[in-house]
């Protein structure tokens, strides 16, 4: 790497869903800026909603590889979900099935939690109630996550959903192939 | 030629008095929970059964007559029991005591006391195994033993017949849980009381057994332990939809203890099917080894009884 290069540092990707208003995408720039992080360039998807109803950003940053973790430290602290940082994209994808009153404990606030502290987001859900809505049904929902915080985020989705007596049947990550 | 003392006289009791001929023993002693015959020169395996069959009783003794036989190895094969494991520690503990081996096809004094199981072993002539009490026919624990415990991370597998049953037929026939459940206490694959199976102790306690083996020190209540009963089909549905199924996985290491349903790849090692087990072994130098078989069942399980007998005799 050439004098030059080290000075400008090393590019970087960050994908991040922000909440369709004003004001968002500043939000999510100012830290960005604020931690030595250069902005190289940014693809606002507009039009385009992630499965959550979310606008996703791609931002192009140059930093020195030292100060790429304080960039993305420092958007999680201004609250902004960020999806991929980095080469690190959430490694892993894992499918978990929850069983039991579902609808009655209000699924879209499970989820919600299950996103706010399961270093996780919730790439999609299927919700089977063959008997409506009242009685016990099954939800599949496929979790992305870190390679390395997949037992973490796990371990949430048990809490959370002892919380609410639901039954978990996670996926078997040893072995199971 | 080696003299048993049979205790228990279920199916696997039933089985290894059977058989033990075959093997090359006799049978000094049986005694089941309310009777006991005793023979010095060995008894007749097939009148003994007829008369079980046919009276209920296995001789004309009381129970106690054949822990004071005469023999070199004590069968235990009562039913399992929770907590003190009793009476099959006692029954252990007093052949320890007496310096003559010990053969556990009860789960309950390797799940429940180990430590004090190995302690009593510790003081004795004679020894204990328990090869019976995993896995039915499959030979895990000796596996262990091959591989050494300190070359062995983990242990995971399917470890009940009856769950598994229930799950692969829920999933095949799109059939809810009671419907199967149903179905298998007809075909005699499940019990009347089928709590165990399906609630999860009965798989945790082999998990148990083999954390136990891999060096920990674990008992019942260290394990985490969730069952098949509240799966609705719809659950299956869905992990069929992802290329997936369920399956009642146990996983043993020195430091915890897991059973509980799992997602697993449809078509993947563990997803064994019917009454099947299989027991998977990660080891240090070896990779992973898989070994599927027959986990319950009366020949079956007293083969691997018949199999520790051979191993403390040899």
């Amino acid at each position: 790497m050439s004098d030059a290069d080290a000075g400008r540092g090393r590019a970087y990707t960050i994908r991040l869903e922000l909440a369709d208003e004003p004001g968002e995408l500043l939000n999510a720039l100012r830290p960005i800026a604020e931690n030595g992080g250069n902005l190289l360039s940014i693809y606002h998807e507009r039009g385009n909603l992630t499965p959550r109803g979310r606008i996703p950003v791609e931002v192009d940053v140059a930093c020195a590889p030292g100060r790429f973790d304080g960039v993305v430290e420092a958007l999680r602290e201004a609250g902004v979900n960020v999806v991929q940082a980095g080469e690190e994209r959430y490694g892993e994808e894992v499918a978990v099935v929850l069983v039991g009153h579902l609808i009655d404990t209000d699924l879209s606030d499970t989820l919600k939690r299950f996103e706010e502290c399961a270093s996780a987001s919730v790439v999609d859900v299927s919700l089977s109630a063959p008997q409506g809505t009242d009685d016990v049904s099954s939800a599949r929902l496929r979790l992305a996550a870190e390679t390395e915080r997949v037992a973490d985020a796990l371990a949430t989705v048990r809490e959370i959903a002892s919380e609410k007596d639901l039954l978990v049947i996670e996926p078997q990550l040893d072995g199971g192939a | 030629m080696v003299r048993l003392a049979v205790l228990g006289a279920g199916a696997v009791g039933r089985s290894v008095i059977d058989l033990a001929g075959e093997y090359g023993h006799s049978v000094t002693a049986v005694a089941d929970s309310e009777s006991a015959a005793v023979d010095p020169d060995g008894l007749d395996a097939e009148r003994l059964l007829d008369r079980k069959a046919s009276e209920g009783l296995v001789g004309p003794d009381d129970p106690e007559a054949a822990l004071s036989a005469a023999y070199d190895v004590l069968v235990e094969a009562t039913p399992t029991t929770l907590g003190d494991a009793e009476p099959g520690f006692t029954h252990a503990k007093r052949t320890l005591e007496a310096d003559r081996h010990v053969v556990l096809a009860n789960k309950g004094p390797v799940a429940e006391r180990y430590g004090e199981l190995r302690d009593l072993e510790s003081e004795s002539a004679g020894s204990v195994r328990f090869e019976a009490t995993v896995g039915g026919a499959i030979p895990a624990l000796s596996t262990l033993e091959d591989l050494g415990a300190g070359h062995v991370t983990a242990v995971r597998g399917v470890l009940n017949g009856t769950a598994n049953f229930i799950l692969t037929r829920m999933a095949a026939e799109g059939l809810d849980y009671e419907h199967v459940l149903a179905e298998a206490q007809d075909l005699g694959v499940a019990e009347a009381d089928p709590s165990f199976d399906v609630n999860g102790t009965d798989a945790a306690l082999k998990c148990v057994i083999v954390a136990n083996v891999l060096g920990g020190r674990f008992s019942l209540a260290d394990a985490e332990v969730s069952g098949i009963e509240g799966i609705p089909g719809s659950a299956l549905e869905l992990a069929a939809e992802d290329g997936r199924t369920v399956r009642l996985i146990g996983e043993a290491t020195r430091e915890s203890v897991r059973v509980g349903p799992r997602l697993v790849p449809e078509n993947g090692t563990l997803a064994v099917t019917g009454t099947r087990n299989i027991v998977q072994i990660e080891t240090t130098h070896a990779g992973r080894l898989n070994i599927s078989g027959r986990g319950a069942g009366g020949p079956e399980t007293a083969s691997a009884v018949l199999a520790d007998v051979g191993r403390l005799t040899r």
